[in-house]
């Protein structure tokens, strides 16, 4: 089996019955897609299969050969990050982390299909994903912030405070 | 680990290698199966991957709509049937259904402390026809007569005719994820008759005739829906509560249907 994963063409030795969860971590140590619930309940394994949203848990191997992946990785660097990524260290919308890269693959998919910042929109677009410390009207003022084109000094939160272990950019 | 895989190109291949059926997994978007694999509760000898089969065709043909087995949940909602479109839409969250498969849903067994098979009582009003393949080969029969030997076959397509009007209602439920733990839905077709189904009840989906039969009484069908099924008890909800529900959620679908006329 072949993916091309963040643009880069990868041949797959795992059984084809492999989640694509496990073939991005375990095998080509991806490690941004989030081993959650597992079951498709969380949102945290998200990744983009041909620039749509899927639950990497659910997703057999065979069933996406020869498909075009993008995980957090393929959106920007800490020294480059996207304006998705950009947004969410801005507007403070990870706490714990574990849900941040299924939130911005799904916000990514989102703003990639014309999103706007209407926020029950929002609601509706990342109604998959589960963050259990509750900090969803951050993550949605970023999801609004990158839908309205704005553009932020990423080593600065919203709130004013430098940008210390958030982005990787201290 | 499975042994064996096939990923058949085409329906009749499809139907070729699913054969009889015989210890054979279906896996259709994944959604269901694959949890099944990862927490060690199905260790498939041999499986049957539908991505590549060209089970997905959706077709009109005037009144008549037919929907492969392969079809996304979420591509039922453009078939402009407003009961039908509410009840996919009610189904976990957007990512989900545009991976899990309306066979899928069809076929799906009870779930672990929770109901599945959303779809089957928007598809029992509609007085769906399901085209399966198993051991005796190919067939056409009502829903209601495919789901009791459901685990046995590959669906090929259903197909029901395009209702003169469709409704549906759920209980609203919070909860972390997106289960359907009771709904209701109707139908009245062209010639007026009025069918309603309930999804979230013990077993599968299942007709509620007693309340059709009272159904120009919104009230008294609520009231005689309660006796046409055993309701589950399970983390979601218990057999109390969903028989509580229940004439509300039949009362609800009967007006809109009304207000529909």
């Amino acid at each position: 089996m072949n993916l091309t994963i963040n643009g880069v063409e990868t041949s797959i030795e795992s059984g084809p019955l492999t989640s694509l969860l496990n073939v991005l971590r375990e095998e080509l140590g991806i490690t941004s897609p989030k081993v959650g619930c597992e079951q498709g309940g969380c949102g945290s394994c998200t990744v983009l299969v041909d620039g749509e949203p899927r639950r990497s848990c659910l997703t057999p191997a065979a069933s996406v050969d020869g498909a075009e992946i993008t995980t957090v990785e393929g959106l920007g660097s800490p020294e480059h990050m996207s304006p998705v990524q950009q947004a969410f260290t801005h507007h403070y919308a990870a706490q714990c982390g574990f849900c941040t890269s299924g939130m911005m693959m799904a916000t990514q998919a989102y703003i990639e299909g014309g999103g706007t910042d209407d926020r029950e929109a929002i609601q509706h677009a990342l109604g998959g994903h589960v963050c259990r410390c509750t900090g969803y009207v951050k993550i949605i003022d970023a999801v609004a912030a990158v839908a309205r084109g704005e553009s932020f000094d990423p080593n600065v939160t919203a709130a004013g405070t430098a940008m210390t272990n958030l982005g990787g950019m201290a | 680990m499975a042994s064996e895989v096939l990923m058949p190109s085409s329906p009749s291949e499809a139907v070729s290698l699913f054969g009889d059926g015989a210890a054979t997994t279906v896996i259709g978007g994944g959604t269901v199966v694959m949890p099944e694999i990862t927490y060690g509760r199905l260790t498939p000898n041999r499986v049957l991957l539908l991505s590549n089969a060209g089970l997905d065709t959706v077709s009109v043909d005037g009144d008549t709509i037919t929907v492969g087995a392969t079809t996304r949940i979420d591509a039922l909602g453009e078939l402009g049937i407003a009961g039908l479109s509410a009840c996919a839409s009610n189904v976990a969250d957007g990512e989900i259904r545009s991976q899990a498969t309306v066979g899928g849903n069809i076929c799906v067994g009870q779930g672990h402390e929770a109901p599945r098979g959303d779809l089957q009582g928007a598809l029992l009003a509609l007085d769906a026809t399901v085209r399966s393949t198993g051991p005796d080969g190919e067939n056409a029969e009502p829903l209601e007569e495919f789901l009791p030997h459901r685990h046995g076959r590959l669906v090929l397509d259903v197909s029901f005719a395009r209702p003169a009007a469709s409704a549906f209602a759920a209980l609203e439920y919070p909860h972390t994820h997106e289960y359907t733990v009771l709904a209701v839905s109707g139908a009245r077709s062209t010639d007026g008759t009025i069918r309603l189904a309930a999804t979230g009840v013990a077993g599968p989906a299942a007709r509620l005739r007693s309340a059709e039969a009272a159904s120009s009484d919104p009230a008294a069908a609520g009231d005689a829906a309660v006796g046409d099924v055993t309701f589950a008890d399970d983390a979601l909800a218990s057999a109390w509560y969903r028989a509580q529900t229940l004439p509300v959620l039949v009362r609800r679908v009967l007006t809109r249907l009304e207000e529909s006329a």
